[in-house]
């Protein structure tokens, strides 16, 4: 355990080693955030708008009662949203789309002798294949949870105002009371955290891949089940040091 | 010329390479023969210094490689060109980018410069006009050629090729051989080729080393393989058929 751990921070060390020029990382990076993060605007869309539904449906059943009023639903779906299912979910949602491509593309690499082929030319290939993906996750994850958090809160509005749960005017008002904006802060914080978390611990899967198209494979579940495993930890721990 | 010197390799506990010396010469295309699992693409890897060896040194030109900073390494690697026995062709290049990769990465070369160098090496290895190809649309003999166009672009003094010619047609495989031969002898090159063709090893090799079961049986050339008896020579040399017929 303790020999994996100082590889993966070894392998980190080596993503900021011998590093190429500004141009090539720009270059990876835009394309980095287009397969990871704009590529992925509709699972997170369809995800979000749905789980924002749900919540709203499931509050409404569970919570409401003639003692309770109506707009504490949306008030409910609001901090979900924000602290817990925009970030999180949306996360483990993530790692199973983004970690299996990023563990599964280099893994491939590795066995067809293509990261060789870059170590040949004196390129570091950790750095160049793998730096522009981390730091494309930790610019695009958070900007996907702002999506999320919009859609699973519109999700919610259209779920409760088209069934006649509430009102569209107490679902504003619900969305609107006691409002904490430094949630936001969370939210993004989390989703900044959590692509790091993904984007690293796949990458090491992927890049350390020894064998062949089955090693691949499970490379791949590694790295999904690791980063869900990671997400879950780091949550707790985020949830502590910035709420606690 | 490239030396190698007393390369040891062991992995977990077992030992691939006893020792190893050789000298592979500028201008000549070098063959390193032997059967599976004798630790060819081991060495090869070696002298790449993809994998590090317990012992040994490997000097390109007096320069010694192994060992040293991955910073002061960058000179001897501009001066490699590697062929990897799949080709190792970049999945999301087309076949252009493929080969003008080295030159955006390790260069300062400007567009049109580039442009004419990748046309020119594409030309070179027969394979005008395809640059806007993905690897996965072409055929094997073809990512080879692209392979060789790569390890060529940036004007290589040592050109390795790992079993160029293997999963390819005999008519193909003679070709990729003919274009090593050409391409070292055009370039000057000091060309290293792992293989366990006897084909390969008749028609290009100058000189050739074979290896068994991680040790250097013996080093000679094309002339005096099929002349030499050594058991272990002979039980690969004469395990194709048609040389074993004609040996009678």
């Amino acid at each position: 355990m303790l020999s994996i751990a100082g590889n993966f921070f070894l392998f980190l060390g080596s993503l900021l080693t011998r590093r190429e020029t500004f141009k090539v990382y720009w270059e990876r990076f835009i394309d980095e955030c287009v397969k990871i993060g704009i590529n992925s605007v509709f699972i997170v869309s369809i995800v979000a708008f749905f789980i924002g539904a749900v919540t709203c449906v499931q509050i409404y059943a569970n919570l409401v009662s003639p003692f309770i009023p109506n707009y504490i639903v949306s008030n409910v779906v609001r901090d979900m949203m924000l602290l817990e299912l925009s970030s999180t979910f949306m996360c483990v949602v993530l790692a199973g789309k983004v970690g299996s491509n990023i563990a599964g593309e280099l893994g491939t690499m590795r066995i067809t002798e293509q990261i060789d082929a870059l170590e040949v030319m004196g390129i570091n290939a950790s750095s160049y294949l793998v730096l522009p993906k981390v730091l494309a996750a930790m610019v695009t994850f958070p900007l996907l949870a702002i999506l999320s958090d919009f859609l699973g809160i519109y999700g919610g509005y259209l779920a409760g105002t088209l069934t006649g749960i509430l009102t569209s005017e107490e679902y504003i008002y619900g969305i609107r009371t006691s409002f904490v904006p430094y949630n936001i802060i969370i939210a993004l914080v989390k989703a900044f955290v959590f692509g790091f978390l993904i984007t690293t611990i796949s990458a090491y899967k992927g890049y350390h891949t020894k064998g062949g198209a089955l090693e691949v494979g499970q490379a791949s579940t590694t790295a999904v089940t690791n980063s869900c495993i990671a997400i879950l930890v780091a949550d707790y721990l985020l949830a502590q040091l910035l709420t606690g | 010329m490239i030396e190698i010197k007393n390369i040891s390799k062991s992995f977990n506990g077992r030992q691939i390479l006893f020792g190893i010396d050789g000298v592979f010469e500028k201008g000549k295309t070098s063959l390193v023969i032997g059967a599976s699992g004798t630790g060819k693409s081991v060495l090869l890897k070696c002298m790449l210094d993809l994998v590090k060896p317990e012992e040994g040194q490997v000097l390109y030109d007096g320069r010694r490689f192994l060992l040293q900073e991955e910073e002061d390494k960058k000179d001897v690697r501009r001066d490699m060109g590697v062929l990897f026995q799949g080709g190792a062709l970049f999945d999301s290049k087309t076949v252009y980018e493929n080969v003008e990769f080295p030159l955006k990465m390790l260069t300062t070369m400007s567009e049109s410069e580039k442009r004419d160098r990748v046309e020119l090496c594409l030309q070179r290895v027969g394979l005008e006009g395809t640059g806007k190809l993905m690897p996965s649309e072409v055929s094997g003999g073809m990512k080879k050629r692209v392979g060789i166009a790569r390890a060529i672009v940036m004007n290589p003094k040592y050109l390795f090729c790992d079993e160029p010619n293997s999963g390819l047609d005999p008519l193909t495989a003679i070709k990729i051989d003919e274009l090593i031969k050409e391409i070292t002898e055009e370039y000057n090159t000091t060309t290293v080729v792992i293989t366990h063709d006897m084909n390969s090893v008749l028609s290009i090799g100058d000189y050739i080393m074979f290896l068994n079961k991680g040790k250097k049986i013996w080093e000679g050339d094309s002339q005096s393989i099929l002349k030499t008896h050594i058991q272990e020579l002979d039980e690969f040399v004469f395990s194709n058929h048609a040389l074993r017929q004609l040996r009678g």
